[in-house]
């Protein structure tokens, strides 16, 4: 009897580890699963996939759909103006949300509550709301179916949530470094620009990555916002595939690979401390 | 300051618990111009691309717009008026419930279980979060891309295996029946949504003190009673603010519908959102348009309300 309770227990114990191994992969099967589907399919030879009961794993492996996605449709194209947008909205994201951020935790001034709340409010918006005033405005600038002009609206759309990160950022920085600059005589710009900057860096990597994955991802302003092959971005180019090209999965599959990957390399590599600020603030998900 | 501090003071409005003790001091610097001239920028983009874009939304709703000319007509309510009469209003009314409310409850079941899961200690967790993180980060076209791929009624991989296995004889075209539309969305939403309500709710569970749930063991409670006279009075903010942020950008979301169903079979599948689209773009009438955008927005004012009380503490801090 004394002996068997242990061995017991310590069957249990090995029998919910088990359990809890199998939930754990059960769950990553189910997240990654998809991704996995896109990746064998782009792989997979054009004449296997049209034939019915085509299986998951192809017989051989090829990257044909590769080579005629890049030689034969736009996707280069859209795939540098994803690019160019990004590399115009995210340093202007950057540098007015870090402004703001420091604004906001450094000092004190009428008006900061409602700055916060109304920073807060500015995401919850219907999207669609914006959009459909925003199309004549943007011609009005001059600025429809350009590059800027899209650029300008992710980064007016980044800056909320990323001045939220970065001033989450700001208030954990110590505020003796900077009394220790002013006892020492430094202006207002040169404790900024040498003692507070350089440690907001990694908030900076987090909300400019925060930005980089909205301008990259979204949708719908991209969608009313360009008509042309030369400034649309890669979403709005996929989704032209996906009627253009609705039985080439080969294709569809090897575009939605190559679009994905600057994300998720960029989100798994700066994901800790992306995911804290996503799990303290308001941010589009 | 760790990740889970950090999201506690800034969820709940509480002073996180490992913070050191002393109160903030603001600087002095009342009447200077430089946080003028550090926000103003800011306050510059957001006005013209966000603010400004907003009010003039708004005035669209009250006047009769057209298209070709942009020439506006002062017309009241009556766009309200033809949007609410309309025959189908109710019904997307109703539709944009069942999107909004189906999606973030089964999320809010799914993250509190995934979170749970991820509160125990294994191997590799740091990499594992970062995993399931992924649909997050993913574009919505290309959610929609994947899983119309997988949905397939002749080559997808779901209607073959469930062929296979004999569950169904005929594949079922799960994107384009009134009956499964709606629901194989949310399901879609629910896969992507689920990863960041776990996460969330991880942030608030590691924030929970030990201590505390070691001496309610030793006062006899069992793991159900420790979870619910503990640990869920303590993460319970956290939940709130997540569901009601993850309501509001539910409804708000039409990326996914309009991609894969563009709100059909006939409108079996269109919420309030993609109806403002749909009317301002396909039948080209802005007022209309964005008289819907205002209802929807009308009925979020409730829960932004709500989310603004729940945090105002912060902002104020």
């Amino acid at each position: 009897m004394s002996t068997s309770t242990p061995t017991r227990i310590r069957v249990g114990r090995y029998a919910g580890k088990t359990g809890f191994g199998i939930a754990l992969i059960g769950v990553l099967a189910l997240v990654l699963g998809p991704y996995l589907v896109m990746l064998l399919t782009s792989l997979t030879p054009r004449e296997e996939l049209v034939g019915a009961g085509a299986n998951l794993i192809p017989s051989e492996f090829t990257i044909a759909s590769y080579e005629e996605l890049v030689t034969t449709t736009p996707f280069l194209s859209y795939l540098r103006n994803s690019l160019l947008v990004a590399a115009i909205a995210v340093p202007i994201t950057l540098i007015v949300s870090t402004g703001a951020a420091i604004a906001m935790s450094r000092f004190d001034f009428r008006g900061r509550g409602a700055v916060m709340i109304g920073l807060l409010l500015a995401q919850m918006f219907p999207a669609v709301l914006l959009v459909i005033s925003l199309q004549g405005q943007l011609r009005g600038m001059g600025l429809m179916d350009t590059t800027l002009g899209l650029a300008l609206v992710h980064a007016a759309f980044a800056t909320p949530f990323a001045t939220w990160l970065l001033k989450g950022f700001a208030d954990s920085i110590p505020r003796e470094i900077e009394e220790a600059g002013q006892i020492d005589g430094a202006s207002s710009a040169q404790i900024i620009r040498i003692l507070l900057l350089p440690l907001l860096r990694p908030g900076m990597v987090a909300a400019g990555t925060y930005a980089f994955i909205l301008t990259w991802n979204e949708f719908l302003y991209a969608l009313t916002f360009t008509s042309q092959t030369a400034t649309r971005t890669l979403p709005v180019g996929l989704h032209l595939f996906i009627g253009e090209y609705q039985i080439r999965w080969d294709l569809l599959t090897a575009g939605g690979v190559l679009s994905v990957l600057p994300v998720v390399i960029g989100f798994l590599l700066v994901q800790k401390r992306l995911v804290a600020g996503l799990a303290a603030g308001a941010v589009k998900g | 300051m760790t990740s889970s501090t950090l999201t506690e003071a800034v969820v709940t409005g509480r002073p996180a618990p490992r913070r050191p003790v002393t109160r903030r001091r603001r600087p002095a610097r009342r009447g200077s111009i430089a946080p003028l001239v550090l926000l103003a920028p800011a306050i510059v983009l957001v006005a013209v691309f966000a603010g400004y874009p907003l009010v003039r939304s708004i005035w669209f709703s009250l006047n009769d717009v057209s298209v070709f000319t942009g020439v506006l007509d002062f017309v009241g309510f009556e766009n309200f008026a033809s949007v609410i009469g309309t025959a189908e209003f109710y019904p997307t009314l109703g539709r944009t419930a069942v999107w909004t409310f189906g999606a973030v409850s089964l999320q809010l079941v799914g993250g509190l279980c995934l979170a749970l899961m991820l509160n125990n200690r294994f191997p590799m967790r740091g990499v594992y979060r970062g995993l399931i993180m992924i649909p997050w980060a993913t574009p919505s076209v290309l959610v929609a891309l994947m899983w119309k791929w997988i949905l397939d009624p002749n080559n997808g991989v779901l209607n073959q295996w469930l062929l296979g296995t004999g569950i169904i004889d005929a594949p079922i075209e799960f994107l384009s029946q009134n009956s499964t539309a709606l629901p194989t969305l949310i399901m879609i939403d629910v896969w992507q949504g689920i990863p960041l309500f776990a996460i969330m709710i991880l942030a608030a569970l590691q924030s929970v003190s030990g201590e505390l749930k070691e001496s309610a063991q030793i006062d006899g409670c069992g793991p159900v009673s420790v979870f619910r006279h503990v640990v869920l009075p303590a993460i319970l903010p956290t939940i709130l603010i997540t569901t009601l942020l993850r309501l509001i950008w539910t409804s708000n979301y039409v990326d996914l519908i309009f991609i894969l169903t563009g709100g059909g079979p006939g409108t079996s599948s269109t919420t309030l959102a993609l109806e403002s689209y749909l009317t301002t773009y396909k039948a080209s009438d802005f007022g209309s348009g964005a008289a819907y955008a205002v209802i929807q927005a009308l009925f979020l004012a409730v829960f932004i309300a709500l989310y603004v009380r729940l945090t105002r503490k912060d902002a104020n801090r």
